[in-house]
């Protein structure tokens, strides 16, 4: 568990000094954004719609963003140095940790742009939403922090993260657009009972998933 | 797999073929003769997903074992479940045509099936990405292993939840195998099924015992050239 806490305060240092992920995910937001509301200015945008589409910018956020977590320890060859102080576990923990706040800081910036900008869209029952956004957000970073270690060893890193990454992800994207639309379009808590219901067991199958199967990918 | 087993299969499959048109399987309430698709397409879906468990499966042995030769058998795997989602999807697909009056309109079925698809090729991508030989083993076992992990969501839990018009779902009005697994097929529909289900899989066993021959032969030969 201190080595967990060691990798991620590592990176988080290094994140703040550099600022490397952050800003360059906010112009990533802020241009999908615009391209999206250039696309649909004028037009009416169904509630629903807007909810699919803000899961779209979620995703591709996270999947331009994410894979820098082991991506950049292969590129700075300090990979071998990780191997030797901490346990995998920790790494992988320590990495998840990270992503998951990196992740939850850029939902609320993109929650905030998007509610900012969406006329459509409005959110009726808050509760469904939050929650929507905390459990699915942590699924998604930790199905994808577990892709950016096998993906790291790989040729093509860019364009094989999403490839492998969206089969995993799908019961996940398909159950918090559910729920987001059950949000904006009013409907009572219980109601959206089945898809928290897939978005934690969906977190805790990845999770433990990942943390049996990182001794493989992270040992050659 | 004996000479005699090969020939058999290959009249096995006609004759499943030739009975799944020509038999009488009665009435089946909004169905009728389209139910007969069932001969073709659920064992093309059984074998896309028993593929997919048996590549997981060699994943798995080989890397507690890391010996090449399982990685081989799951890649192999991979690939006839491969043709096989592709069969299924297709087959599916024209009975929907019929039946639901559109090839492909999303039901949660037809969703699963598409993300299999999904994770087979990205699983060969991921294949094709990796050039060490026993990363790429253990990497591609490890994917393997994680796609099956979320796989039930689909196949089983997503279906189950959502609306879906496939028989056997919540809104289908033709149950021929239901959600609580009882069946509802008449004695001669029944041996047709099990014959092509048997069939096909005999089928798929013997490719896969060819397949793995060819690439073992095919792996051992790059290695006696370096």
């Amino acid at each position: 568990m201190r080595g967990a806490a060691a990798v991620f305060s590592k990176d988080l240092y290094s994140e703040l000094r550099t600022r490397y992920a952050l800003n360059s995910l906010i112009m990533f937001v802020v241009v999908t954004l615009s391209i999206i509301l250039f696309s649909t200015a004028g037009e009416s945008v169904s509630p629903s719609l807007a909810a699919g589409i803000l899961w779209i910018i979620i995703f591709f956020a996270a999947m331009s963003g994410l894979s820098r977590s082991f991506v950049s320890e292969e590129e700075r060859g300090t990979t071998m140095t990780l191997q030797l102080w901490v346990k995998p576990s920790s790494v992988l923990l320590g990495k998840l940790a990270f992503n998951a706040v990196l992740i939850y800081v850029l939902n609320i910036l993109i929650i905030s742009a998007y509610l900012l900008t969406m006329q459509s869209f409005r959110v009726q029952t808050p509760f469904i939403f939050f929650v929507t956004i905390l459990l699915g957000s942590f699924g998604l970073a930790s199905a994808s922090t577990f892709i950016a270690a096998i993906i790291s060893k790989a040729n093509s890193k860019g364009t094989l993260y999403p490839v492998l990454s969206f089969p995993i992800l799908l019961p996940l994207l398909m159950s918090v657009i559910d729920a987001t639309r059950l949000s904006v379009d009013g409907a009572s808590v219980f109601e959206a009972f089945d898809d928290f219901k897939i978005m934690l067991s969906y977190a805790v199958v990845v999770t433990t998933a990942a943390i049996v199967l990182f001794d493989f990918v992270w040992r050659d | 797999m004996k000479n005699w087993m090969k020939i058999g299969v290959g009249i096995w499959i006609a004759a499943v073929v030739v009975f799944g048109f020509a038999m009488p399987i009665g009435n089946i309430p909004g169905l009728g003769p389209k139910a007969r698709i069932i001969f073709f397409h659920v064992p093309m879906s059984w074998l896309a997903v028993l593929a997919f468990f048996m590549s997981m499966w060699y994943g798995i042995s080989y890397l507690r074992k890391k010996e090449i030769k399982y990685d081989i058998k799951s890649a192999t795997a991979a690939e006839l479940g491969f043709i096989f989602s592709i069969l299924a999807t297709i087959t599916g697909s024209i009975w929907a045509k019929f039946n639901w009056g559109s090839f492909w309109n999303w039901d949660p079925r037809e969703t699963s099936i598409f993300v299999l698809l999904l994770i087979y090729g990205a699983y060969f991508s991921l294949r094709s990405a990796l050039e060490n030989e026993e990363r790429r083993a253990s990497l591609s076992a490890v994917y393997a292993i994680v796609a099956f992990v979320t796989v039930p969501f689909f196949v089983f839990i997503m279906p189950r939840i959502m609306f879906s018009l496939h028989p056997g779902g919540e809104g289908s009005s033709a149950p021929i195998v239901n959600a609580n697994g009882k069946m509802y097929m008449d004695m001669n529909m029944r041996y047709v099924f099990y014959a092509s289900l048997i069939g096909f899989s005999v089928l798929y066993v013997w490719l896969f015992q060819l397949r793995t021959k060819i690439s073992l032969i095919a792996y051992n030969n790059q290695m006696e050239n370096e």
